[in-house]
């Protein structure tokens, strides 16, 4: 596809990016034990949006208001939100294969929330301690991978390799001191990545995170073209790059944390929205940080949706993903140039 | 360690197109070392007026950029000072400053995957809000560096599909859509065949000739002799040679900085004109 000269996303892709996940969505709704055509969920949804009383049945109306709505948002929340914060990532470290789960960023979210279910925190708890230990991780990350040899791109993935199996073995430590009887499923089970516990209070204490994040960076698309410079370069443009990797490590590592608290560690997303959206539309941050956003929910509510409507059986989310992103990965792979960023 | 400043250093004849003016650029005594390390830079004094060339010339190691560095204030003088258009580049706030000097790194350590036209672009960051894209003044100015460079036909290309000589030469542009009056070049020449070295070269002449004031690194004695009005030799020791080109850059010279017997010497057949060159020789011996 051509891109354009300013960077900016060509009028059609901008129309569709909208629509996309709200057609998704929609379509979504209607998918599940009990189907229901779009017609009807475009009804509900409409009728409780303007205060009517809807046409359709009562258990219609729960179905999709009370069931699939706050998992569809959920998913889209998650996906956009890993989709951007692994956009962030990439560009942040000049490293393509930069994201929350190869910088360990996801696995110390993870042990912070699982030690926060240990500990029998609430939501917010649970929240605020997987954020402070993705924090915790991405510096590990960073301090350990970022020597002399700025150059070597595997640096960075190594370490955060090594800080992510570190806090992996921490995670196994929890689940070990865990009473068996309660904690230790409760725990094993979030960490597979599930959306299913989806409920407006759960959304109510994750999504502002999520929000704010990606307002931000949508806000400050244009300048995050500057976090791949080199530290002379990027002093040289005159522009506090400093404060703006900064602003960029909290607000990428608070997503991810949020996202973690919420449905556990969902992988490959970070990783794949990203990429795909750069061989699409170029490495402009102008249109890649929307269309992550955008596509990354569009994704993750059709996975959610595979997950719980393919067999009677629900599967965990995270299995979805990596079977489907591995293949997927290794054809971008090896297509030229899909490494480069 | 030893200072040379030749008396007449700033007797050159120069292009003066603001008459009272302070120099665009100024260092008073500037020293450095790095933390427990020798002396690399000791006593540098030096002053660039607006539409001169300065080549800094010296042997790998002898702490060219680290002298770059200290002068656009990334690394911190020990003591002494630069003066930016007479004011003292700490005081001068980060956004300012770099829309009067810019910065071209060199080429090797900056290939992205960008567009050579949004590289250019990146130059007009301090014009640009936080939460702004480049206007169409910013895209005119991007697009008028690239014609001014002869190298509007690079717009669409990634920056790493290019050849070394047309990313240095993307890299320059995207200082000058700055539009800056001082620009700093760091080994602008280096890695690049002769025909590139000297497409750089006759850029960085040519923007000279409109009036901005450039600073170059460079190994190579004959560039300076060339291209530069002043020039700044430095050797390993710490010892620095200072003055124009013409008395400075001599095999005299160049034997005590490079440790090479060099001779100098007019080259040409007379169609393409005469160019001052220096031939290396021969080991000078130490004493």
């Amino acid at each position: 596809m051509r891109v354009r000269r300013d960077g900016k996303l060509p009028i059609g892709w901008h129309v569709l990016l909208v629509l996309l996940p709200i057609l998704v969505a929609i379509a979504a709704l209607g998918i599940g034990r009990m189907s229901i055509s779009p017609a009807e969920v475009f009804d509900v949804l409409t009728a409780k949006l303007l205060g009517n009383e809807p046409a359709s049945s009562e258990l219609v109306v729960k179905t999709v208001m009370q069931l699939r709505l706050p998992r569809i948002l959920l998913a889209a929340l998650v996906g956009a939100g890993l989709s951007v914060s692994g956009c962030a990532f990439q560009s942040l470290f000049a490293n393509p294969l930069a994201t929350p789960d190869t910088l360990g960023v996801a696995s110390g979210a993870s042990f912070g929330a699982a030690l926060g279910i240990l500990l029998g925190f609430n939501l917010v708890g649970v929240q605020m301690l997987g954020l402070l230990m993705g924090g915790v991780a991405v510096t590990l990350t960073w301090l350990a991978g970022s020597g002399r040899d700025k150059g070597g791109l595997s640096y960075i993935v190594l370490s955060g390799i090594m800080i992510g199996s570190l806090f992996s073995a921490l995670v196994s430590f929890i689940k070990f001191a865990a009473d068996e009887e309660s904690q230790l499923p409760a725990i094993t089970y979030w960490l597979m990545g599930g959306l299913d516990k989806a409920n407006y209070k759960t959304l109510s204490l994750g999504a502002p995170v999520i929000i704010a994040g990606l307002l931000l960076f949508m806000l400050i698309r244009w300048r995050m073209n500057l976090l791949q410079l080199s530290d002379d370069e990027a002093r040289a443009s005159g522009i506090n790059v400093g404060l703006l990797r900064a602003v960029t490590v909290v607000a990428a590592t608070a997503i991810t944390a949020s996202c973690v608290s919420m449905c556990g560690q969902v992988g490959w997303v970070g990783l794949l929205i990203p990429h795909m959206c750069r061989m699409l539309f170029g490495n402009n941050h102008l249109s890649i940080v929307p269309s992550s956003l955008s596509l990354g929910a569009v994704f993750m509510i059709i996975v959610d949706t595979m997950a719980r409507s393919i067999s009677a059986a629900e599967i965990p989310v995270s299995i979805l993903t990596a079977i489907i992103g591995a293949p997927f990965f290794i054809v971008l792979m090896r297509r030229s140039g899909g490494w480069r960023i | 360690m030893i200072e040379k400043i030749r008396k007449d250093a700033n007797k050159a004849p120069i292009l003066r197109n603001a008459a009272n003016k302070a120099p665009i650029l100024r260092i008073e005594d500037g020293s450095f070392a790095y933390k427990g390390g020798p002396q690399i830079l000791d006593g540098i004094n030096l002053e660039v007026d607006r539409g001169e060339v300065l080549a800094i010339l010296g042997p790998n190691g002898a702490g060219k950029t680290t002298l770059l560095r200290c002068m656009m204030d990334m690394l911190h003088w020990e003591s002494g000072r630069t003066l930016l258009d007479g004011e003292d580049i700490r005081q001068i706030p980060a956004s300012s400053l770099w829309r009067k000097m810019a910065y071209v790194p060199q080429a090797r350590s900056a290939a992205t995957s960008y567009t050579a036209f949004q590289t250019v672009l990146l130059g007009r960051s301090s014009r640009i809000g936080v939460f702004a894209s480049p206007s169409d003044e910013d895209m005119l100015s991007a697009e008028s560096a690239m014609k001014r460079l002869g190298i509007w036909e690079l717009a669409d290309k990634a920056c790493h599909s290019i050849s070394g000589g047309e990313l240095q030469m993307v890299l320059i542009a995207r200082a000058m859509a700055a539009e800056p009056e001082l620009l700093v070049l760091d080994e602008p020449e280096s890695n690049l065949d002769f025909k590139n070295q000297l497409i750089v070269l006759d850029a960085m002449s040519s923007l000279a000739d409109e009036g901005v004031a450039c600073v170059f690194n460079t190994h190579y004695p004959a560039h300076a002799l060339q291209r530069a009005d002043k020039s700044l030799l430095m050797n390993k020791g710490g010892m620095n040679i200072y003055g124009p080109t013409k008395f400075v850059v001599s095999e005299d010279d160049i034997r005590s900085i490079f440790g090479v017997n060099a001779i100098i010497g007019d080259f040409g057949d007379g169609r393409d004109g005469q160019v001052k060159s220096v031939v290396p020789v021969s080991i000078a011996n130490e004493k």
